[in-house]
């Protein structure tokens, strides 16, 4: 009998964890997709998180969950607002066109 | 294999297809909507984990606010999706044996039946719910960082505002003032020219 235990929900956030690794390689010329996997490398965190407060009964982890949501709302509003104003200035967000601090 | 097993199975193989979406997608809009597929299917999961609260949250904070700004985004700003992919395929072998070890590694520490933390026999006390033991926790142990969690989202949303506020418009408007004390000679101008003779 198969029964869920914690290493299902922690193996899942790693697999999870990896694919947003993997996407930052694949995707580093895409600003937009990379704040994206931002956003699902947080989930796996997340989600380990979720998954200790259910198996070790404490509620403190999704407390740290309900903030971790907060600050990543903050974040993704302010990475697109920058976004937004590169656009406007460079007309592109490909990162061959942010070069204009190397020397 | 019961019925709990069975959903969580079916959700994971849901998010992972969504999380390989996300990553590979041509399109930055078809990415945006698999990560929406994503958030959804892990609100199922965190609901599965008995964290009523937190998959409500995760729904309406990210599917309908997150990503919603994502898409207008998205949606706004004109993209060279063949310039922007270029390159795409250069790292994968890099990536994916870095992604494949880093989930082996997780794999043989937490999959080995060494690796054991007995259930907790209830979480939630009956007669209680989630939210409501999460809103007693949150307002007495957490009170300070809740306050803070709403100073960040302060910020947050004032340095939006700042970044993308384009100064006031200069619009074509009439001083009353100068209107009233206006003279004919302002408006009008006399000249003296030469009669010209054909």
């Amino acid at each position: 009998m198969l029964t869920l235990t914690l290493s299902h929900f922690l193996i899942l956030g790693a697999i999870i964890f990896a694919i947003s690794v993997v996407g930052i390689f694949l995707n580093r010329k895409n600003l937009l997709v990379l704040l994206m996997t931002i956003e699902l490398m947080l989930l796996a965190v997340n989600m380990n998180f979720v998954a200790f407060s259910h198996y070790l009964g404490d509620l403190s982890g999704q407390i740290f969950v309900f903030f971790i949501l907060t600050v990543a709302a903050a974040e993704s509003a302010i990475g697109l607002a920058i976004l937004i104003v590169l656009f406007r200035n460079l007309k592109s967000i490909h990162v061959d066109d942010l070069g204009s601090l190397k020397g | 294999m019961d019925i709990q097993t069975l959903v969580f199975f079916f959700l994971s193989a849901i998010l992972i297809f969504a999380g390989l979406r996300v990553i590979t997608a041509r399109n930055p809009v078809h990415a945006a909507l698999h990560l929406i597929l994503a958030f959804f299917t892990c609100g199922g999961i965190w609901a599965l984990l008995q964290a009523e609260f937190l998959a409500i949250a995760i729904i309406l904070v990210y599917v309908g606010a997150v990503m919603v700004l994502f898409l207008f985004v998205v949606m706004m700003l004109d993209i060279n999706i063949d310039r922007i992919r270029e390159g795409f395929w250069n790292y994968l072998p890099l990536g994916a044996i870095l992604g494949l070890l880093m989930v082996m590694e997780m794999g043989l520490v937490l999959g080995s039946k060494y690796f054991h933390v007995p259930a907790a026999d209830v979480l939630v006390p009956v007669g209680i719910s989630n939210t409501k033991s999460i809103g007693i926790l949150m307002f007495t142990d957490f009170v300070y960082p809740f306050e803070l969690a709403s100073l960040i989202l302060l910020v947050g949303m004032i340095a939006a505002i700042v970044l993308t506020h384009r100064g006031p418009k200069k619009s074509k408007y009439t001083n009353p003032n100068q209107q009233v004390f206006v003279k004919a000679k302002d408006r009008i101008r006399v000249l003296q020219m030469p009669v010209e003779k054909d």
